[in-house]
């Protein structure tokens, strides 16, 4: 008996672009007791990956999509309070998510319950239907359907197909051969998150676009490394941020970029669009290679070294609290990678689409430098110095105005002098 | 082009092979100076003389032996079955000697056998069978089924050319109903395609001989509906044209089989269980077929008319499976 009201857990609407999301990991059991706004379970979409916090007290009675699930936004995931099995009273009856088939529990070893796979709405598919269906990545059970007992047709399938926005043209599946094992002896097989998906999909439709090439630059960081000195004790007693390498070079660049608009350009069709602001990202790794994320800073021009400072902390630490929403990621014009952590002195990496240039930031490490004093003589110093690559897409950004670009970005990292300015 | 009877077609075709090749020969019963059950070769005998318009006693089996051997000989022959429901008579011959001459022995076979086949008129259990679906199934055997007098002719005149035995399914109840424009010079159409007697884009209907203008008239209902109906005639049941099938098929997803013959191991199951195997991921309902019930076809006119696929029953089948 259901003796409180049972409230729908559904795929959240995780940013207007995002319409399916993967349920990666069940913070509670059907059974257990939740609070409201307590974290209920995790989600992976194409750009984050997030908590969904229950939207109300009480038990959680059904669990309806497993994880590893892939289901759209506004599938029912779960149910907090009533009883089990009985639905939530839904308002809205037409937008009531269909859960998406599931494998029915195991039957209790006595009890040979016939195994019940509800087929999506129920309603049948048929072969053409499904075949369509499966060509364009589309829910069957999405589609309006004229059919008898309101089973979706062809013609239906092929109404909406047209009435897709993107002309849908087959999602890329994950290329398994048929009646193929997906792991051999000694190996493992895990499924690709949807995370892993959209990484995959965004590197090789960046190579598929752009021309790469990378240019490298070799940065005196003695100035940018004093000032740090000065700056880290009082920005960390007083805002309780720690002022980065990356800021200081972020800042640089963003200030550079006022002078190379291409660089933080796009080549839009037919157009070279160019801004007057500087949307920056910034590169995230998350923990043990599950994946890789770009924030945004949105206005960096607006900022200085503090204000950037404060913001690369920020968005670092809610990538990996998976505390993110799409908006984060969305909207870059620039972005700053930055794998030199682990000594790494050079890098190609990949352009975040559909921008023009990613800038690379390397291993600060202490070089024999010759330098020349003010009498022209030449002698060698120990410099703490960082490779600088300028990854741009060949198509809009011209190899000279690249080098005159890090040419510039280096004279401002050389000429530091206290927060910048 | 001359507009002629779907009957005075077949007598066109048949005098253009007798004209044109004097191996060629007519045998059956009163095909002679009565011109015919059904006056085909009216005037034939006088034209072609009695050696070549041949009046065979009632022995179905005898005309078709005469012809098996004829036919090894060098000749050419076509034998006329009064009705098609006797050419039980000459099974033996047919299925053991005639279509097995070639494999067995490398012996071209290249014999005609008419058949006025078909209901409609009360012509009772031994008058109005469509038995070709017991000779498809027997390897070594065409059947051909034309529903138009340009089809008639040319596939006649495409019988006789073969070297292999065809049997030619004529259907009584188009002989004099059906008029249509025949090319008056000799002309073939090849066995084993299909035409599309109608284009459509939201059902099929498979079909061959009288049934093409029962699926015809149910279509024609159909389009008041809205519902875009394609009628493929195959005109030849063995070989049957799968291609055509196929892309019907695969065009319009509901497929609907109809025949004459009944239901029941006829020829419309086999088109059934192709469409199955080779189009299943193309279809979007259940091919259906409409048949005959499997029983003998009765005399009496309203049990017949009960009997036989009626223009009613295809459209119910059609708005069933429009309505999938």
């Amino acid at each position: 008996m259901a003796t409180e009201t049972a409230v729908d857990v559904v795929m959240p609407q995780m940013g207007v672009s995002v319409s399916e999301g993967t349920v990666t990991k069940w913070l509670k059991r059907e059974g257990e007791q939740i609070e409201a706004d307590e974290p209920l379970l995790e989600i992976s979409t194409d750009k984050v990956d997030t908590e969904v916090p229950s939207p109300a007290s009480g038990t959680v009675t059904q669990i309806l999509v497993q994880e590893g699930e892939t289901v759209a936004v506004g599938t029912k995931l779960a149910q907090i309070g009533g009883a089990a099995g009985v639905p939530a009273p839904t308002p809205e009856p037409e937008a009531q998510p269909q859960p998406e088939p599931q494998p029915a529990p195991a039957p209790a070893a006595e009890e040979r319950v016939a195994v019940q796979q509800p087929s999506g709405n129920g309603k049948f598919v048929s072969p053409v239907v499904a075949r369509i269906a499966a060509e364009h990545g589309i829910d069957p059970n999405q589609v309006p359907g004229t059919g008898r007992g309101g089973r979706v047709t062809k013609q239906d399938m092929l109404a909406f197909v047209e009435r897709q926005p993107t002309a849908a043209p087959a999602r890329p599946q994950p290329q398994v051969a048929v009646g193929q094992p997906q792991a051999a002896v000694g190996e493992q097989a895990e499924p690709v998150t949807a995370m892993r998906r959209g990484i995959a999909d965004h590197m090789r439709r960046s190579l598929d676009t752009a021309a790469h090439v990378t240019s490298a630059i070799e940065v005196d960081m003695s100035k940018v490394v004093a000032a740090r000195e000065v700056l880290k004790k009082e920005y960390q007693a007083a805002y309780g941020v720690n002022p980065t390498y990356l800021a200081f070079i972020a800042r640089a660049a963003v200030d550079t970029l006022k002078d190379y608009p291409y660089v933080n350009g796009e080549l839009r069709g037919d157009s070279i669009v160019t801004r007057n602001f500087v949307n920056l990202g910034i590169a995230v790794e998350l923990a043990d290679g599950k994946g890789l994320i770009v924030p945004v800073i949105r206005n960096a021009e607006t900022m200085n070294l503090l204000g950037i400072a404060k913001a690369v902390a920020d968005l670092a630490a809610r990538s990996r609290e998976k505390k993110l929403v799409p908006d984060d990621v969305a909207g870059g014009t620039f972005t700053i990678t930055n794998p030199g952590g682990y000594g790494t002195f050079h890098g190609t990496p990949v352009i975040n689409q559909p921008q023009s240039a990613i800038l690379g930031t390397y291993a600060l490490v202490k070089r024999p430098w010759v330098i020349t004093d003010e009498n022209g003589n030449d002698a060698i110093a120990i410099k703490p110095m960082m490779n600088i690559t300028l990854t741009y897409d060949h198509r809009l950004v011209d190899g000279a105005y690249a080098g005159r670009f890090l040419r510039d970005l280096r004279t401002r990292l050389e000429s530091w002098e206290g927060d910048g300015g | 082009m001359a507009e002629l009877t779907y009957l005075q077609a077949i007598s066109d075709g048949l005098r253009t092979e007798m004209r044109r090749d004097k191996r060629v020969f007519l045998i059956g019963e009163d095909v002679g100076v009565y011109g015919g059950a059904f006056k085909v070769s009216l005037g034939f005998q006088e034209e072609f003389g009695p050696w070549r318009v041949i009046d065979a006693p009632l022995a179905e089996t005898a005309i078709v032996g005469a012809c098996t051997g004829a036919s090894m000989m060098g000749l050419r022959p076509v034998a006329e079955m009064q009705f098609a429901d006797f050419i039980s008579c000459a099974w033996d011959h047919l299925v053991t000697v005639a279509a097995k001459q070639r494999w067995r022995a490398g012996t071209p076979v290249p014999i005609v056998v008419r058949l006025p086949s078909g209901g409609g008129f009360s012509g009772g259990p031994f008058h109005s069978q469509n038995p070709e679906s017991s000779f498809a199934h027997i390897p070594g055997l065409k059947c051909v089924c034309p529903a138009t007098p340009e089809d008639a002719k040319g596939l006649l005149i495409s019988a006789i050319e073969d070297p292999n035995p065809v049997l030619y399914f004529e259907h009584k109840h188009l002989y004099r109903r059906i008029k249509g424009e025949v090319p008056e010079e000799r002309y073939t159409v090849p066995i084993g395609k299909a035409r599309t007697h109608r284009e459509g884009s939201d059902l099929s209907v498979i079909t061959w001989g009288a049934m093409v203008y029962t699926a015809e008239e149910a279509a024609q209902q159909l389009d008041g509906d809205g519902v875009s109906v394609e009628v493929i005639d195959l005109r030849s049941i063995m070989p049957w044209d799968k291609a055509a099938v196929l892309e019907s098929a695969r065009k319009t997803s509901k497929v609907l089989v109809l025949h004459e013959d009944t239901r029941t191991g006829g020829f419309g199951a086999e088109i059934a269980a192709t469409i199955a195997e080779e189009a299943f991921e193309d279809l979007d309902a259940p091919v259906r077929r409409i048949a005959a019930p499997d029983t003998p076809v009765p005399f009496s006119p309203p049990l017949e008319k009960a009997f036989l696929p009626q223009v009613d029953d295809v459209v119910a089948g059609l708005r069933e499976l429009a309505e999938y």
